[in-house]
């Protein structure tokens, strides 16, 4: 990847977090985590609740405390379990937005924004003050509200305070926990775009928490999927959804179908490999080392599941099989298909023009190179989608 | 929060940390060191006490077991415990009954002008009990009580038909003057209650008596069991209605004992301590099966704290009754014994309301008073010790609140039962207490204004460590770690968040502090020496001194301010309230 020449801004490396719950009993909420995140870039940590990625936030932010590990921005150690070093979170100096926003109710908006810059060791003039805080507001379009009650604002409102209050003093790196996770669906998309248009513009370094895998997907320069306390998978956006490491990204990220298969032959064209399924033989994607025999899973996203009443053109005929429509769903947008194919279910999402009734025979296509090996270490599982 | 501890190991690590940790490390200290002196200190002496003779200029202290050993050899000890007993559980039963009809009424039904009603049968609270105590000498003492006196004329005979100086007269006027006490804690029993739970019993196809019986009841056990252990803790306590109303007939209780062995010659100290440890005794039995109990409690859903709007019941004509009720019960809690104190103020010498005595209305007895060059100073001192104790205590509590809530220390629950601990002293008994560590520890307190800025702090700790734990407990973490995101070091952060978001709990415990220590008297009495009087100590003069008409003219003017200063602060509440929401 490009992004390894870049000067990394951010440096996390073998992170290990643990706390005692309620019951005394020792959770460990991070384990060996380590990644890199160059600088003006966006990272995210992606995964379901309790998999230790804002435990991993909070180590970086300060307000957690790891067990073992170092972590580095730029020239600068905050923390390093090998030399005792542990750097106070208001001596960071980094920006963080909290899922609540924790917005406090008694400022306004221009004090809750201006906050940063009146305490710790900051000497600035009134003047100076404003003036830094003016521009922040305008940025995230506050300006006209600065004398506002905080309380008065919409959800929306908040969080572009609680971030505006983040960047005000100007901070090397910018944390980010689930931030849009409070606002209804239709904000939530447009803050999305609003956020995304910020870090571009002013190439913000920032670690991004979220639990929702199309906002990683749509905000991401990188992503690092967790589970459990670690980290499964790093990678671009496109590399975590197009070509999934292992079963828990395909399934986390995006929907999927699983199919699980055998090897019959290898090196059939590039990186391709014919398998054994359910379905029959498929020519499908593989990129790791397979011989004959080994045991795979498969996943295909619904949407490359092509269907047709028609049988396809022999011309991209790979990996066709004929099924019968078992059930469907009209979703607005797009039309779900569930398709009964020999022992196998597959769900296969198709343009809502495509009116088949349950019950009729329906062909099915999968191109190679949208059929992808998984690594083999996944349990063995019948053919499902989630 | 995770911060605090991390703190503390970097801090333990590497000592160049310390300097930028010394205000936390300093403030958290002192904080809880104070809690500590105050909340052990009198525990441990009343016990050391208890168990040897008095010390004087020539006799040093010996171990001697003579207290309990003249505690508990009489006849009288029974008769004590039992008169305690009777006393404290009739007054908290008749408080309950009183209070959990008028909560019903108030909560479940829709009687005309109840919002109305729920205020203004609040205000006995706001009453100082030796005032209460002495309005209802007034109004039913054989001699000179006045429905005594109407009640002769108008039968014709001199029989006595009521006599406050009885068991029955000390129940009647402290369980009348704490039921507003069980009327808030029943009014918050019910209206925490789900009705859906009721009701979905009533589809159920179960009668309303039997939905009262077999659901309500049961729900509302562990509120009932707690606000009446609550009640009987009061009860034991309370020092000015068995001392105005059982001493002269003789009727003991612990805490008149405990008076009476203090003000006997020569006064036996050992004795009092004796008396008071058992007094403690049972009072931390009961706080300590309510604590359990409410503990408990956490399982029944009804006790959620979610505020519910409950179906008021209708009740048709019988409304009027019920609305009846309470215009009867605001009769006998304050219009009756205010206007009788308003009465005997305006005579010269004390006098039964005649058309006669309308002639001689005077307002000498208001002249008197005030200019009285004490009163002066008891008002000086009552301001500054009330204002004092609100301001120390709220402070002191929003720092040990922020220890126990917001940070990983260990031991800090141990830090809020500490806290607590002075909720089971009797003021008496604290009072007695704080004056044998000072007697003997002699760093210069004893007899000026500070031993009972001591007392009062220790003794409403713990009411303003509740108000500040709620307050604190519902300000959301992230508030203060976005602070410490935002560079503010810790007292940054307490200054200019927490304290600034704990605002609506620190003003509303300030104000009920100003309020029982303005009206404390159990704690003073042992306490006070020329020169460090408090109104309340003035008022216990008078009586004393049978100075009645000038008692009820400082009274009424008491009760005036008093209730003026509840007014303001739940005006300013209000206006206060509406900006934080």
């Amino acid at each position: 990847m490009a992004q390894e020449q870049e000067q990394s801004l951010l440096s996390v490396k073998g992170l290990y977090t643990e706390y005692p719950n309620e019951r005394g009993q020792t959770v460990k909420a991070a384990q060996d985590v380590a990644f890199e995140v160059p600088e003006g870039k966006l990272f995210t940590l992606l995964g379901p609740s309790g998999c230790g990625k804002t435990t991993t936030l909070r180590s970086i932010a300060g307000l957690e405390r790891p067990k073992s590990g170092e972590i580095r921005v730029g020239a600068r150690t905050v923390y390093s379990s090998a030399t005792g070093v542990f750097v106070a979170p208001n001596k960071r100096n980094f920006g963080m937005v909290f899922q609540s926003y924790a917005i406090w109710p008694h400022m306004n908006v221009f004090q809750n924004a201006a906050f940063p810059l009146q305490v710790g060791n900051k000497r600035l003039s009134k003047n100076e003050v404003r003036e830094k805080v003016m521009r922040v507001l305008s940025a995230v379009a506050l300006d006209q509200l600065a004398d506002r009650e905080a309380t008065k604002l919409s959800g929306g409102q908040q969080q572009r305070l609680a971030l505006a209050r983040a960047l005000v003093m100007e901070p090397p790196l910018l944390l980010l926990d689930e931030p849009l996770s409070n606002l209804d669906a239709k904000l939530r998309e447009r803050m999305r775009f609003e956020l995304k248009r910020l870090q571009r513009e002013f190439k913000l370094t920032t670690v991004y928490v979220t639990h929702d895998q199309s906002e990683a997907l749509a905000l991401s320069h990188e992503i690092a999927v967790m589970n459990e306390g670690r980290i499964v998978q790093i990678g671009s956006p496109r590399e975590i959804y197009q070509r999934p490491r292992n079963r828990f990204v395909a399934d986390f990220v995006g929907t999927t179908n699983f199919l699980d298969a055998t090897v019959v032959a290898i090196g059939v064209g590039d990186d391709r490999c014919r398998v054994a399924t359910a379905l029959g033989e498929l020519e499908v994607q593989c990129f790791d080392a397979l011989s004959r025999n080994d045991k795979v899973v498969i996943s295909v996203r619904p949407e490359d599941v092509e269907i047709s009443e028609q049988p396809p053109e022999s011309g991209g005929g790979y990996n066709v099989c004929r099924g019968t429509v078992d059930a469907k769903a009209f979703l607005g947008e797009h039309l779900d298909f569930q398709i009964k194919a020999g022992e196998c279910v597959l769900l296969a999402r198709a343009h809502p023009s495509l009116r088949s009734p349950v019950g009729d025979e329906i062909y099915v296509q999968m191109k190679p190179e949208k059929c992808i090996i998984i690594s083999a270490d996944a349990a063995p599982g019948r053919a499902r989608f989630p | 929060m995770g911060v605090a501890s991390s703190l503390s190991d970097a801090s333990a690590a590497r000592p160049g940390l310390w300097q930028r940790l010394d205000l936390k490390w300093a403030v958290f200290g002192v904080a809880v060191m104070l809690v500590a002196w105050l909340a052990l200190v009198p525990l441990v002496f009343l016990l050391w006490q208890s168990f040897y003779t008095p010390q004087t200029a020539t006799v040093a202290a010996e171990f001697t077991l003579g207290n309990y050993y003249a505690a508990y050899s009489s006849f009288e000890t029974l008769r004590l415990f039992l008169n305690s007993v009777q006393f404290a559980a009739g007054a908290a039963l008749f408080a309950f009954l009183v209070g959990t009809l008028l909560a019903w009424i108030n909560e479940r039904t829709n009687t005309p002008f109840k919002a109305l009603f729920f205020g203004l049968s609040l205000i006995p609270l706001v009453i100082p009990s030796i005032l209460f105590t002495v309005s209802w000498i007034l109004l039913a003492s054989p001699k000179i009580g006045i429905i005594n006196l109407a009640l002769q004329s108008w039968f014709n005979t001199d029989t006595v038909f009521v006599n406050i100086y009885s068991m029955t007269g000390m129940i009647w006027v402290d369980g009348l003057h704490y039921s507003p006490m069980a009327f808030l804690l029943m009014t918050a029993a019910f209206h925490s209650m789900d009705p859906s739970l009721e009701e979905s019993a009533l589809m159920s196809g179960a009668s309303v008596l039997q939905v009262a019986r077999r659901i309500t009841l049961k729900l509302a056990w562990p509120a009932v069991l707690a606000a009446v252990l609550i009640l009987f803790v009061r009860a034991v306590e309370s020092f000015e209605v068995p001392a105005l109303l059982g001493l002269p007939v003789g009727i003991q209780v612990y805490t008149s004992s405990i008076y009476e062995a203090i003000h006997r010659y020569p006064s036996q100290i050992g004795l009092a301590s004796a008396y008071g440890v058992t007094l403690l005794l049972i009072t931390a039995l009961v706080v300590y099966f309510q604590s359990r109990l409410s503990g408990q409690g956490s399982r029944y859903s009804t006790v959620t704290g979610k505020g519910f709007r409950p179906r008021a019941m209708d009740l048709g004509k019988w409304r009027y009754l019920t609305a009846a009720v309470f215009i009867l019960y605001l009769v006998i809690v304050v219009v009756l014994p205010f206007l009788v104190l308003v009465w005997s103020s305006l005579q010269k010498f004390y006098s039964v309301p005649t058309v006669a005595a309308l002639k001689t209305l005077t307002l000498d007895a208001y002249r008197t008073v005030l200019d009285n060059p004490s009163l002066g100073r008891a008002v000086w001192n009552s301001l500054l010790l009330s204002l004092g104790s609100a301001t120390v205590i709220m402070l002191l509590t929003s720092v040990i609140c922020w220890i126990v809530v917001k940070t990983r220390i260990p031991g800090r629950s141990l830090l809020d039962n500490l806290a607590s601990l002075p909720l089971m002293f009797p003021g008496l008994v604290l009072g007695l207490a704080i004056m044998i560590f000072y007697l003997n520890v002699d760093i210069g307190v004893y007899g000026t204004l500070w031993i009972m800025l001591i007392a009062y702090v220790t003794r409403f700790l713990p009411y303003g460590l509740r108000y500040n734990m709620i307050s604190m407990l519902q300000i959301h973490k992230e508030l203060d770690e976005s602070a410490a995101m935002s560079g503010a070091g810790w007292g940054a952060t307490f200054w200019r968040i927490v304290l600034p978001l704990l605002k609506p709990g620190l003003i509303a415990g300030w104000i009920y502090v100003v309020i029982v220590s303005v009206r404390e008297l159990s704690g003073s009495i042992l306490l006070y020496s020329p020169g460090t009087e408090v109104v309340s100590i003035v008022i216990w003069e008078l009586w004393q001194n049978g100075q009645y008409v000038e008692l009820s003219a400082l009274g009424v003017m008491f009760i005036g301010v008093l209730f003026s200063f509840v007014m303001l602060a739940q005006f300013a509440g209000k206006k206060l309230g509406i900006k934080e929401a």
